[in-house]
């Protein structure tokens, strides 16, 4: 666990730099994590779109969502997620948006 | 004056539906409890078999039996494809025009193959160059491909999780490589596995011994890849992340979702089709009066048939709890185990649960099978399974010594912590 200075609070973080407390969040934090992961910022609407929904499914369900279900009901392609979150979309909007590593499958 | 006895409907005939039936049988009077089990088809699939089809290491009639002759005497068997579920008013309708009611629900109608939801898949090549082994049409079309393959580039990818039994592309590599070099061609061919994961499989100690087992057998591994669509002309995989892999023959694990009728069930089922479930009473999230088992789940457990057998052991003790109204304090852990075939008669096995990841040691004491480690036992034991499979776990026997926990005793306790990962952990890279 280390601590991360985001939009000038500092936030606590696991090794795989996932917020430990996804209250903390705020769309500032966001726009820098997502700086740091290469992606041009300010964002688009479609990456706040995703962004908002991930968490939204995170509080309902304690779990991201994975590519697959992102496509499914987020409104946006998995082809489009792709190119918004480049490798690896579920797992990049799930840091950006301030959540846990989505749980995948065994 | 007699009270009616309840209804228990099974949606789903296969490992789970049949097992759960017959074990529920044996627990009721038919004044109790009725009874019926729906299947789309006739036909039950040993699928663990599936594996040794292209291979011609088992023919489609051996491994294939009546679904309605697994049921026991008392229980109502109705052929027809289901179409939709009303949660709210307890009936199920199915295609054939009937609707049946139901006191207490049990979906067990396991997982579908979607090759329709990847781009180019179900194209021009598809029963040319391009197979799945996971259905008995493709598993047979692809020995006779097989037979005459002799050059070129093998290509076996899982499209994404969930699928059944992870470990099954792993064991096609690994006999392909055997088959190959049997038939004295395997080193004009290049077989590549490749894997939406960021190793060879989810979970660390197994994930590296697998990665090894590859190397040592000469078959590349590309991992994080994302197919995007399966291009015919081309004749190769290309990424989402525009990765291109050619191939002169693809082996593919299509996506997997629920059965199709949970879609037209509203409140059922998730974004995939599969139902919420809750991890350890196997009861659902959607009613009370509906449980779930196998496949359907959205448990975090492997889709394997040896999970349905250690979740329906609970199911069956928390069903009898819930017609009776009292809690359920049946627990599932998580416990999985697999025989992975790994080819030259040798398989390994790998026992696992929510917490524990797969550990070396011995199953299920310290003299017993060993873990994650090449034998010609683990393969004898992979091969028993059949028969085990019709005559013990279907009929639902218990195995002496053999409980749904998982067992720690023979494990190697020294790696837990060192690359222990709880269930919440054991994610997947994207
Ligand atoms: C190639 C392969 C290899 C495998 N190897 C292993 C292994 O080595 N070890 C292991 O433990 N597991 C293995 N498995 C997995 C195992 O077979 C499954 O996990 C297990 O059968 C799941 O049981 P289930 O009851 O949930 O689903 P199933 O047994 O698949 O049963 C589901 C049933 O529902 C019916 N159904 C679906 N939709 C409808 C509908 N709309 N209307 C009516 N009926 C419907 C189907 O016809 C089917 O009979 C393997 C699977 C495959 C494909």
């Amino acid at each position: 666990m280390t601590t991360k200075l985001l939009a000038g609070t500092p936030v606590e973080v696991n090794e795989e730099g996932f917020f430990v407390d996804p209250d903390v969040w705020t769309e500032d934090m966001a726009t820098e994590l997502a700086a740091e992961a290469n992606i041009a910022v300010p964002l688009t609407d479609k990456h706040w779109q995703v962004l908002h929904y991930m968490r939204k499914e995170y509080f309902e369900k304690g779990t991201g969502p994975t590519v697959r279900k992102l496509g499914k009901s987020s409104g946006v392609t998995v082809k489009e997620l792709y190119q918004l979150f480049p490798k690896g979309p579920a797992k990049l909007a799930a840091l950006c948006a301030g959540i846990p590593k989505p749980r995948g499958c065994v | 004056m007699a009270q009616e006895p309840k209804k228990l409907l099974i949606l789903g005939g296969g490992t789970g539906g049949t097992l759960a039936a017959n074990r529920l049988r044996k627990k009721f009077k038919a004044s109790e409890l009725r009874i019926d089990v729906v299947d789309q088809d006739n036909q039950h699939v040993y699928q663990p078999g599936l594996l040794f089809v292209p291979f011609g290491l088992a023919e489609p009639d051996e491994i294939v039996r009546r679904r309605n002759k697994q049921l026991h005497r008392g229980i109502g068997y109705h052929e027809s494809a289901i179409q939709g579920v009303d949660i709210n008013a307890n009936t199920v309708s199915l295609e054939n025009g009937e609707i049946l009611d139901y006191d207490v629900l049990l979906v067990a109608t396991g997982s579908v193959l979607q090759p329709e939801e990847t781009e180019g898949m179900n194209g021009s090549q598809w029963l040319k160059t391009v197979f799945t082994f996971y259905d008995m049409e493709g598993a047979s079309a692809l020995a006779e491909k097989l037979d005459t393959f002799e050059s070129g580039e093998l290509v076996i990818n899982v499209i994404d999780m969930p699928i059944k039994c992870p470990v099954a592309p792993l064991e096609f590599a690994f006999l392909a490589d055997w088959f190959l070099t049997e038939k004295g061609v395997r080193d004009a061919v290049t077989i590549t596995y490749v894997t939406p994961l960021d190793g060879a499989f989810t979970k660390p100690v197994a994930s590296a011994t697998l990665a090894s087992l590859l190397e040592d057998k000469g078959i590349n591994l590309v991992t994080e890849f994302n197919t995007a669509e399966i291009d015919n002309e081309g004749s190769k995989l290309v990424g989402y992340d525009e990765r291109e892999i050619p191939f002169d023959l693809a082996v593919v694990i299509p996506l997997h979702g629920g059965a199709a009728y949970v879609e037209e069930s509203p409140g059922l089922g998730d974004e995939l089709g599969f139902i919420p479930t809750d991890n350890a009473t196997m009861q659902s999230l959607v009613a009370p009066n509906i449980f779930v088992l196998g496949d359907a789940a959205d448990v975090p457990a492997s889709k394997a048939g040896s999970v349905t057998h250690f979740e329906g052991e609970v199911l069956v003790e928390n069903i009898e709890a819930f017609i009776a109204g009292r809690e359920l304090t049946a627990r599932f852990d998580g416990h999985a185990n697999c025989f992975i075939e790994t080819g030259f008669s040798k398989a390994l096995l790998i026992d696992f649960n929510y917490e524990t990841e797969p550990l070396p040691g011995h199953y299920p004491f310290s003299v017993g099978l060993p873990l994650l480690k090449e034998s010609r036992i683990n393969h004898l034991g992979k091969l028993m399974f059949q028969s085990f499979y019709w005559h013990g776990l279907l009929p639902g026997r218990d195995i002496p010594g053999i409980g749904s926990d998982m067992p720690m005793s023979g494990k190697d306790k020294d790696l837990v912590g060192a690359g222990t990962t709880p269930a919440s952990a054991t994610e997947k890279g994207n």
